[in-house]
């Protein structure tokens, strides 16, 4: 037995610890079903563990059909902290939205594996199977408060656009089958720079349906329509999830298969990009900023942020643009699982909003909890020393390499539009004064821990970024 | 796309065969409509109304339940045909991967059980 | 031991997290021990890794260069910033300057703000300094120093402006940084064509930041950059430098830093901050050798400065002012050493000048804190009874830097006008003027001494009764550095004496290369180096005689030299006095118009109707957009489903109209 099958140990370690939560769910007691989270999370270490295992060794496994280079594994981490940060925050919240029950943990271990099998498929197929996995299980999530009538319609559009979308992406499959006789990404990737398509028009009409298929999942403009409802709509704690984990699948999937197997069209492709990329700024950051809950502001600012990692894809340079997205994708991971943790803690008294008394003078009441908003806020916006800025720095600088003078400038001129109503959230919380009869909760044991490693991770990405771009040079050198 | 030809005839079989059998039934199907046959039933119900009828959730739980199970055998099947060749080269590895896969669907069948997806009450 | 160099900077660090976040909390007691301790700490680290490098030398002396590097920080194509660290003669020689001058200011401190309310402010603030100069210097490329360089900047205005309650403080510390400024715009201009310069080159392999690249590939390829390039380089560094060095044009802020508590006069003026020039151009004394034009400027400019600020402590009553002054002038000097390429003598001059200055300050300050806070010399003297101990120190500080053989000052500042003289690029006009200028700063001194500590006691009454000398926390560090200040001189005596010359063999590795292509030993004779050598302690001695005559023996030679120069006099005294109304000249060229500009042009017109209405119009058009975009999420799924095939046709149509 030869040791490509433990390519995807990672995967087969969150398999079956989701298994093994729901065989755990069917003997547990209700009240003692938070422990389940406990499981989880270890199955969630210990898959993160076996990345490290295998960093060392990139190959392809599966005849060619999954690869575990730096790009896949990095990708796992992202999808893992985001996995870990989630849980951690959930346990409490699920028991305080009255909806404590095991198949959230497996469903979030199996939308994760998903996403893992979307960042290291070699082949369409692949990434299509990984896509269903993880979309499924999210369509599931996203309706988990099942007596919540906003989390089912929610559940239903995102579903029933996530459809849609995926018809999409499937039949953009069939089409570059159609003109390049393969689905594997390494395949294509020769056919097309060989010239040997069997039809131009084909092949186009395959990339058009792939873009559609990858923007809906990313949210860019005018496939982002189902996210801020979804978003609103969603438990908060799987909000979370599907804007840093679910996001990011995307990403790796969309990099993967633009920055390698269509790379050689690259000067075919970058147009439609740019184009969209510049929409998706500019709606995502203008809409955000009519936004009175903070929950609905952080889905449009969800949307920008595509726009600029949409950036990287756009620069076209495996090694510059794959580097730079994933390490924008850890520290937006990290940001906004933070950001949306403290939106959890706020709105368990109902509506969050800008001017409402849930952020009006949150620095008096709660000091460190202002501080780490305020920080994940400026993150965001892309004010050093965050993780943020140094993402954006990266991505610009990637865009400006590949001569994309004014993608770069207007990436730069969305940045400080968004400064905007992201200070605002500081603005309300340090300059407000707090509404009298505020009562005080507390935190969770999950929730400070979420929130210490995230200020943790923010500052570490925004101070010493060089040792994580180390990790990331070449980080598609299976097929350089 | 000489290579398709069998999936060509393949697809003509089968829509031979679900034609055929519609013809067939509607040939060989006595045919009487007598008044009684047409007037209304004994309980006053018109028997012309719409079709669009609310089935119970019930039967998508089941037949879902049973199309992932299904599936499982068919699963089961080129493995099986495939066995045989390819265990010089696979070796324990063949009886592995099947019994992993079994053994998930047994977790879920086990899961399905307990949640009591079997039970129709 | 060289290895943990990295553990110098961290100590000050440590202590400004422990006094910045939990100083409140902390008893009094515990601050300034604790932040003495911290800085205390790296000076031991820095007297070990000194001996360590001195044994790797020894063992062989092409082992003098050493980089610890610690992480990438940021890396992007050619542009690698790296926090690294080196070590060589010249950065331990600093380092050594820095925490051991540094930790004596830090315990005298203890005592000198021991009513201060904000203490632990206060000595945040100093060892954040601390911890910027050690950056500064110890940063083995251009970005880590400039990090230095900033923060340096940073804690000059967050110190002088100190008791920012007091207007003349807060204004003071804001020119420390906007003069700081100007220089450091410059600076980093420079840096970014050196950058520039460098990454384009075909062959250039190293990274276009750090020094060691750098230094090594223009020695190597004397002629690959033309000359040009160099000059402007090395002129934007410079002025980087006039500003940090407080050199002309940029030296204006300097004399007005006393505002801030004296030991951080003592600081800024000694150990830190204004040091911070002349090593970067001994630092990149590469480049300045390549640009000889520049060098020559730096001549100029180092000895102008020298005469300039000499003339104006001529007048000054004001005791902390007298020593600015004198600072500014010493700095001339130094510069006036690395402008003829003599940048040991240069370095040397900042060693002695750190322990006489700081012990000037200090001094100053143990009176000023005796007298309550009075510090102008008119209401002083006759302090020498009451305050043996800092009458004693003070004195060997000032024969010290007056020149006056055996003490630390006549070494430097002797090697730095031998130089001036005899070197390649030195000139006799350099030379005259140097020693011009010395016979001003003797004079000064004594004559601050002279008023200070001798005559008729001036003091009101009522401080009279309180007279007495400092307490030992302060006194002992002026003990110290008098020993230092006396002794220090020695580590560099001249070779016609024929014996080692300690100093200019430990730091020759560093300059051995980038110079001996242009500077060949100095070719004087010994006769001529003993000559100026006796007119320079002559030149001291006179300052030292007149100013006696003038200030304590005979009042009446004073009175008769004023008469007779009578109107002459009175126009001189009072331009010096007022500083050559530099202060004003700069207020109505520079200071008034920008402000006339910004307040009429840019404020009210740019500002108020272009800006303002560009950006609230932005703002309204973006919230006005931003509320239609937001109608359009209707909530229904056929919408969004029409939306996403909209999507799709454009995206066919991209593809379908290429």
């Amino acid at each position: 037995m030869d040791n490509t099958v433990f390519t995807l140990l990672p995967l087969m370690i969150l398999v079956g610890f989701s298994l093994l939560v729901l065989v755990a769910d069917m003997m547990l007691a209700r009240e003692q079903r938070p422990a389940l989270g406990i499981v989880a999370l270890i199955g969630v270490i210990v898959s993160l563990i076996s990345c490290s295992w295998l960093w060392n060794a990139p190959q392809t496994a599966w005849s060619d059909m999954i690869v575990s280079d730096h790009f896949a594994l990095f990708s796992y981490i992202i999808f893992l902290v985001s996995t870990g940060l989630t849980l951690l925050l959930s346990m409490r919240y699920l028991s305080e939205e009255d909806i404590q029950f095991g198949e959230y943990y497996a469903l979030l271990l199996l939308a994760a594996t998903g996403a893992m099998l979307m960042a290291s498929g070699l082949d369409l197929m692949t990434i299509f199977i990984g896509l269903e996995i993880l979309s499924i299980s999210v369509y599931i999530l996203a309706g988990f408060a099942r007596r919540n009538e906003r989390s089912l319609e929610s559940a239903l559009k995102y579903f029933l656009l996530g459809a849609f979308a995926t018809g999409f992406f499937l039949y953009g499959i069939a089409m570059v089958y159609g003109a390049t006789g393969t689905t594997n990404i390494k395949v294509i990737s020769q056919v097309v720079s060989e010239g040997t398509i069997r039809s131009q028009s084909f092949l186009w009409i395959g990339i058009a349906l792939l873009v559609a298929g990858f923007g809906f999942k990313v949210a860019l403009f005018p496939f982002h329509v189902w996210t801020p409802d979804v978003y609103e709509g969603a438990p908060t704690s799987v909000t979370a999830f599907m804007s840093t984990a679910v996001k990011a699948a995307g990403f790796a999937a969309f990099g993967r298969v633009f920055l390698s197997a269509l790379q050689p069209m690259h000067a075919d492709w970058t147009g439609i990009l740019w184009i969209l990329a510049v929409f998706t700024m500019f709606f995502g950051n203008i809409t955000a900023i009519a936004q009175r809950s903070v929950k609905r502001m952080l889905a449009y600012s969800s949307i920008a942020h595509a726009g600029y990692m949409l950036i990287a894809i756009i620069a076209g340079d495996a090694n510059l643009s794959s580097g730079s997205l994933l390490f924008y994708l850890l520290g937006y991971a990290f940001t906004n699982v933070a950001a949306f943790g403290i939106v959890i803690y706020l709105s368990r008294k109902g509506e969050t909003e800008f001017d409402g008394k849930d952020y009006a003078g949150l620095a008096i009441r709660h000091p460190w909890l202002a501080f780490v908003m305020a920080v994940c806020m400026v993150s965001l916006a892309g004010i050093p020393p965050t993780a943020g800025f140094m993402g954006k720095f990266y991505i610009f600088s990637a865009a400006i390499k590949a001569k994309f003078y004014w993608l770069a400038v207007l990436g730069v001129i969305n940045s400080v539009i968004s400064v905007y109503y992201y200070l605002r959230v500081i603005f309300v919380m340090y300059f407000e004064k707090p509404a009298a009869d505020y009562v005080h909760g507390t935190l969770s044991l999950g929730m400070k821990i979420v929130l210490i490693l995230s200020v943790i991770g923010i500052f570490q990405l925004g101070t010493v970024p060089g040792s994580v771009m180390a990790l990331l040079q070449n980080s598609m050198m299976v097929f350089q | 796309m000489v290579e398709y030809l069998p999936i060509l005839v393949m697809f003509a079989i089968a829509i031979a065969m679900a034609v055929v059998i519609l013809v067939l039934t509607h040939l060989l199907g006595p045919r009487q409509d007598d008044p009684v046959k047409l007037s209304m039933y004994e309980s006053g119900v018109n028997p012309a109304q719409d079709s669009k009828v609310r089935f119970s959730v019930k039967f998508y739980l089941v037949a879902i339940l049973f199309v992932l199970f299904d599936i499982e055998v068919v699963f089961l099947y080129p493995w099986a045909v495939t066995y045989k060749t390819l265990l010089s080269s696979l070796g324990w590895l063949m009886f592995w991967q099947m019994f992993i896969f079994v053994a998930v669907l047994l977790v879920g069948f086990g899961y399905v059980w307990k949640k009591g997806g079997l039970q129709w009450d | 031991m060289i290895n943990l160099v990295w553990l110098v900077p961290l100590f000050p660090l440590i202590g400004v997290f422990i006094n910045g976040f939990w100083g409140r909390k902390l008893p009094r007691s515990v601050i300034g021990g604790l932040a003495s301790a911290m800085v205390g700490l790296s000076f031991i680290v820095a007297v070990l890794i000194f001996f360590d490098l001195l044994r790797q030398i020894q063992a062989d002396h092409h082992h003098f260069y050493h980089e610890v590097h610690l992480f990438t920080w940021i890396s992007a194509g050619a542009f690698e910033a790296n926090i690294a660290f080196l070590v060589d003669p010249l950065s331990t020689l600093m380092m050594l300057v820095v925490t051991g001058v540094g930790f004596l200011i830090h315990v005298y401190s203890i005592g000198y703000m021991d009513d201060e309310p904000s203490l632990a402010r206060y000595f945040t603030y100093l060892n954040l300094f601390t911890f910027a100069m050690l950056l500064l210097v110890l940063g083995n490329n251009f970005l880590l120093m400039f990090v230095g360089w900033e923060g340096v900047g940073l804690c000059s205005y967050l110190l002088i402006g100190f008791w920012f309650e007091k207007q003349s403080a807060s204004d003071a510390g804001k020119k420390a940084f906007i003069v700081n400024r100007i220089g450091d715009f410059a600076f980093i201009l420079g840096v970014m064509l050196t950058f520039s310069t460098f990454v384009n080159l075909g062959d250039f392999e190293g990274n276009a930041l750090n020094f060691y690249d750098l230094f090594q590939y223009v020695i190597e390829h004397p002629t690959a950059i033309p000359t040009w390039t160099f000059s402007l380089i090395c002129l934007l560094l410079f002025l980087g430098a006039t500003g940090k060095s407080a050199q002309i044009p940029l030296y204006v802020w300097l004399p007005d830093a006393m505002e801030g508590p004296t030991p951080v006069s003592a600081l800024i003026h000694a150990a830190t901050m204004v040091t911070a020039g002349i090593y970067m151009v001994a630092r990149c004394h590469v480049f300045f050798l390549n640009a000889p034009d520049v060098l020559a400027v730096v001549a100029v400019i180092g000895v102008v400065t020298a005469i300039f600020s000499a003339t104006i402590a001529l007048v000054q009553t004001d005791i902390k002012k007298v020593l600015a002054y004198s600072t500014v002038s010493q700095l001339g000097y130094m510069f006036l050493g690395c402008g003829v390429g003599a940048f040991t003598a240069g370095i040397f001059h900042v060693m002695t000048h750190a322990f006489f200055k700081a012990l000037l300050f200090m001094g100053a300050g143990s009176v000023i804190h005796a007298l309550h806070h009075e510090q102008d010399i008119r209401n002083m003297g006759g302090l020498k009874d009451y305050m043996p101990k800092t009458r004693w120190t003070f004195l060997i500080a000032t024969i010290a830097i007056a020149g006056i053989p055996p003490l630390s000052g006549f070494f430097s500042k002797d090697e730095i006008l031998w130089y001036a003289f005899s070197s390649e690029f030195g000139h006799w006009g350099l030379w005259l003027i140097g020693a011009i200028a010395a016979f001003m700063t003797s004079f000064y001194m004594f004559r601050l001494y002279f008023l200070t500590f001798h005559g008729e006691c001036r003091v009101d009454h009522h401080t009279k009764a309180h007279l007495h000398e400092s307490p030992s926390v302060m006194t002992v560090p002026l003990i110290i550095l008098a020993f230092l200040a006396a002794v220090g001189g020695f580590v560099g005596i001249p070779h016609v004496f024929h014996v080692p010359n300690l100093l200019h063999d430990f730091l020759h590795p560093v300059f051995a290369e980038g110079t001996e292509r242009f500077m060949h030993e100095s070719h004087g004779a010994a006769s001529t180096e003993f000559l100026l050598m006796a007119i320079s302690v002559l030149i001291a001695l006179a300052g030292l005689f007149l100013a006696w005559n003038f200030y304590l023996k005979n009042p009446k030679w004073k009175e008769k030299y004023e008469s007779a120069l009578d109107g002459l006099y009175t126009v001189a005294y009072r331009t010096l006095w007022n500083k050559y109304y530099v202060d004003e000249l700069y207020d109505l060229v520079v200071v008034k118009p920008v402000r006339w500009t910004s307040e009429r042009v840019l404020w009210k017109f740019g500002d108020g109707v272009v800006i303002e209405g560009i950006v609230n119009g932005v703002a309204k058009v973006t919230v006005f957009t931003g509320q239609m975009f937001r109608l359009a999420q209707t909530g229904y799924i056929q919408n969004y489903a029409v939306s996403i095939v909209i999507g799709l046709i454009i995206v066919f149509s991209y593809f379908m109209l290429k």
